[in-house]
C-alpha cells in the first residue's frame, strides 16, 4: 500500500493505458514536455515518446476534430481539454461529430475527452466550471466523473477501453485528495455507482468533487444523529439507476448534490426520475442541492456558491421532516 | 497554371502523360464528369417529384470533383462536404445509397471504410480537423496513403478551418486541402467571404497554395496528383483552390433569382467543363461521337438503376434505425428505453 493522489492515479491510469496498447494517444495543450498544467500526464512524454503523447497548438476544436481523425483511423486518443471552460470552442466536434458519428457511419469511435472541472480553487472566470449537463444531454455520449484516486484510475482505463466516447471529468479540487491503495486497482465498469456511505435515513446523491462534501456531511449528520447514505453517481450516462432505486426503498428520501447550477442541472434529470420510478415510496420531495443560477462567481464568493456540508444538511433535514 | 481554353484547346505546357494519363484514363476524366452530371440532374428531378427531401446539385463542378478524386490511390480517404456526391460515386460507392440520405432513410448510407470516403460533413468546415487528424494518423503509421480535405469557399470562414490549416502545417500532415471555390455559400458571393485571395492563405501556414482553373478536368487531376505526390514524400501539406462555379442553386430549397444575375450565369457557361474537355478529346482523336454516345447512354442507365433503387428502397425497421448505433456498447438503461420504444409499435409490426 502507498499513498497515491488522484491526481497520480490518473497519471498511473494513463501510464498503463499507453503501455497496454500502442494505439493509446495523449495530447492537448502542456500535456507533453510540461506535463499538464496540473501535472497529470507527468513524465509520460519523455517515456512514451514524442508520437504517442503530444503538445498541440492552442486550439480545442482542433484538438478535438484531430482526435475523431486519429480515432477513425484505429488509434484511441486521449486529448486533453485544459480546463473546463475551455471546452466550449470544441463543443461543435464534441456534440455534432464526436456523439453522432457512429449513428451516421457505423464506425467506433474510441475517444476519451479529460477535462478538469469544478471550483473551489480559488481560481480566476473560465477555470471553475461543471458544465456536465450539456453533455448528458447529448446522446452518443458517455459522461462519467471519478471521486477518488481508486475510481479515477479504474474509471479512466475502462473509459480509453471502451468503443464509444467517453467525457471524462476530473474533480480538479481533489486532484491532491489521497487514499491507501496498492495500483493497479480493478477497472471500474461505466454505469456503475457506489456506495461510498452506508446510512438509513437519507440517501445523498453526489458525483465527482461533491461526494467528498456529501461524506462530511455523512460524518457530521451521524452526530447529529442523522443516518445519510451517500451514492457516489460515478457515471453520469448510462446512468445507475438500480442502485439508487435500492438506496431509495431503504431511505425513502433524497437529495442530489451537484456544482453545476440548480436550473437545468443534471439534478433535475434525477429527481425526475425518482419522482417517477421511486414515487410509490417517496416520503417527500426530492431536493436539490447545487451551485446558483449565476455565473461562476469570482472566486471570494465562491463559498457562497457551492454545495457545502450545512447545506446538504439542511436539505436533509428538510426531507426528513416533510410530512 | 497551364489550363484548357474555353475552345477545348490545350496550351502544350501541361504534359499529359507526365501526369500518368494514357487514352483510357483520359477518356475515363470524361466519362466520370458525364456519369456524375447525370445522376445529378437525376437527383434534383427526384427531388422536384417528392422522392428526395432535399438535394444539393454540383452542376459546373464536375471536373473538380472528377479530377482530384481519380488523381489519387483507391485507398487515399476522401473527408468530403455535402456537395460532393460525384466523388462519392467516382468512389464507388452506389448513387442510391447515397440518396438515401436524402430520402431521410439515414444519416449515413455507406460503409466508410470500405471506400476510403468518410460520412458527408453538413456542418461546414468541421470535416477539416477529421481530414487532418486522419493525416496525422498515417503519418504516426507510416503510411503511403494520404487524405483528401474537401470544402468551398464559404468554409474558409469558419474557425475549424483555419485550425485545420494550422495543425496540418504544425505537424506536416500528409493533407491535401481542396477547395472548389465555386463562388457563392448560398446567396453570400466570394467577395463578400474574403478579401483575400483563398489560395495565398497557405503561405501564412506554411506551406504552399495553388489556385488553378477548377473546370479544367487535366489541370485539377495533374495539381491534385502533385499534391498528394508531395504529401505522400513526407513534404506536408499543399491548398488547392479550384476556381469552379455552382451554376445551380445552393439546394432544392434555394432560389438563386432572388440574388444572382442572369448574366453571371451567361458568362460561366462557356467554361463548362464538360463541353471543354469533350472539344479537346475530339479534336484529339482521344474520343469520337460513338464513345460519346455510348458514354451519354451509360450515363442514363446508371441515372435510371439510381431511381429505381432509391423509389423501392426498403424502410428499415425504426428501432433499428433509431437505436441501433447510437452507442457500440449500449447499457442497459438505454436498452431498456428501445425495448420500451419497440413495445410502442409492436401494434403495426
Amino acid at each position: 500500500m502507498s499513498t497515491v493522489t488522484l491526481a497520480k492515479a490518473l497519471n498511473a491510469g494513463l501510464r498503463d493505458a499507453l503501455a497496454a496498447n500502442p494505439r493509446v494517444l495523449l495530447f492537448g495543450e502542456d500535456v507533453g514536455r510540461l506535463g499538464g498544467v496540473f501535472r497529470v500526464t507527468d513524465g509520460l512524454q519523455k517515456e512514451f515518446g514524442e508520437e504517442r503523447v503530444f503538445d498541440t497548438p492552442l486550439a480545442e476544436s482542433a484538438i478535438i476534430g484531430t482526435a475523431i481523425g486519429l480515432a477513425l483511423r484505429g488509434f484511441r486518443p486521449v486529448p486533453e481539454i485544459q480546463f473546463d471552460g475551455f471546452v466550449y470552442p470544441a463543443f461543435n466536434q464534441i456534440v455534432s461529430h464526436a456523439a453522432k458519428y457512429h449513428n451516421r457511419s457505423g464506425m467506433a469511435l474510441p475517444l476519451t475527452i479529460r477535462i478538469p472541472y469544478g471550483g473551489n480553487i480559488g481560481a480566476v472566470e473560465h477555470h471553475s466550471e461543471s458544465p456536465e449537463a450539456y453533455f448528458t444531454h447529448t446522446p452518443g455520449l458517455k459522461v462519467v466523473t471519478p471521486a477518488t484516486p481508486a475510481d479515477a484510475y479504474g474509471l479512466l482505463r475502462s473509459a480509453i477501453d471502451d468503443e464509444d466516447p467517453v467525457i471524462f471529468f476530473e474533480p480538479k479540487a481533489r486532484y491532491w485528495q489521497k487514499d491507501e491503495l496498492e495500483l493497479p486497482v480493478p477497472h471500474v465498469p461505466i454505469g456503475q455507482a457506489r456506495i461510498a456511505h452506508e446510512g438509513e435515513s437519507v440517501t445523498v446523491i453526489a458525483y465527482g468533487p461533491t461526494v467528498e462534501t456529501a461524506l462530511q456531511a455523512a460524518k457530521a449528520g451521524e452526530a447529529e444523529g442523522l443516518s445519510l447514505e451517500v451514492i457516489d453517481l460515478r457515471s453520469l450516462v448510462p446512468l445507475d439507476t438500480e442502485t439508487l432505486l435500492a438506496s431509495l426503498h431503504k431511505t425513502h428520501r433524497a437529495v442530489v448534490v451537484h456544482e453545476a447550477p440548480v436550473f437545468g442541472g443534471f439534478g433535475a434529470e434525477i429527481a425526475a426520475r425518482l419522482s417517477h420510478d421511486a414515487f410509490d415510496f417517496l416520503e417527500a420531495p426530492v431536493e436539490r442541492v447545487a451551485g446558483l443560477n449565476i455565473p461562476y462567481p469570482p472566486s471570494r464568493f465562491e463559498k457562497l456558491y457551492l454545495p457545502d456540508v450545512d447545506r446538504i444538511l439542511e436539505a436533509a433535514d428538510r426531507v426528513v421532516a416533510y410530512a | 497554371m497551364a489550363q484548357l481554353n474555353p475552345e477545348g484547346t490545350l496550351p502544350p505546357a501541361v504534359a499529359i502523360e507526365e501526369a500518368g494519363l494514357d487514352r483510357a484514363r483520359l477518356v475515363d476524366l470524361y466519362r466520370w464528369m458525364v456519369v456524375i452530371r447525370r445522376a445529378d440532374a437525376e437527383a434534383l428531378n427526384l427531388q422536384r417529384q417528392g422522392e428526395l427531401g432535399l438535394w444539393g446539385q454540383f452542376l459546373g463542378q464536375e471536373a473538380a470533383q472528377v479530377g482530384a478524386t481519380l488523381a489519387l490511390h483507391p485507398d487515399d480517404w476522401i473527408f468530403p462536404s455535402y456537395r460532393e456526391f460525384g466523388m462519392g460515386m467516382c468512389r464507388g460507392i452506389d448513387p442510391a445509397a447515397m440518396l438515401y440520405l436524402f430520402r431521410g432513410l439515414t444519416h449515413g448510407g455507406w460503409d466508410p471504410a470500405s471506400h476510403h470516403f468518410a460520412p458527408l460533413a453538413i456542418p461546414v468546415a468541421s470535416q477539416v480537423l477529421h481530414a487532418v487528424g486522419y493525416a496525422l494518423g498515417c503519418k504516426f503509421d507510416h503510411s503511403s496513403q494520404v487524405v483528401l480535405a474537401c470544402f468551398g469557399d464559404g468554409a474558409t470562414s469558419e474557425g475549424d478551418w483555419h485550425e485545420g490549416m494550422n495543425f496540418a502545417g504544425v505537424f506536416k500532415c500528409p493533407v491535401v486541402f481542396l477547395c472548389q471555390n465555386n463562388h457563392w455559400a448560398i446567396s453570400v458571393p466570394l467577395e463578400k467571404q474574403t478579401a483575400g485571395r483563398i489560395a495565398e492563405r497557405a503561405a501564412g501556414y506554411g506551406f504552399p497554395g495553388v489556385r488553378i482553373d477548377g473546370n479544367d478536368v487535366l489541370t485539377v487531376y495533374a495539381v491534385v496528383r502533385a499534391a498528394a505526390e508531395r504529401a505522400r514524400r513526407g513534404d506536408g501539406p499543399t491548398l488547392i483552390e479550384a476556381v469552379t462555379y455552382r451554376m445551380g442553386a445552393h439546394s432544392s430549397a434555394d432560389d438563386p433569382t432572388r440574388y444572382r444575375s442572369d448574366d453571371q450565369l451567361a458568362a460561366w457557361s462557356p467554361r463548362d467543363p464538360i463541353v471543354r474537355y469533350e472539344a479537346w478529346l475530339l479534336a484529339e482523336g482521344h474520343l469520337d461521337d460513338a464513345r460519346a454516345g455510348a458514354i451519354r447512354a451509360e450515363a442514363d442507365a446508371v441515372a435510371q438503376t439510381m431511381r429505381t433503387k432509391l423509389v423501392n428502397a426498403p424502410v428499415p425497421p425504426p428501432s433499428e434505425v433509431l437505436f441501433d448505433r447510437v452507442y457500440t456498447s449500449p447499457s442497459r438503461t438505454f436498452q431498456a428505453e428501445r425495448d420500451e420504444f419497440a413495445a410502442t409499435l409492436e401494434p403495426s409490426e
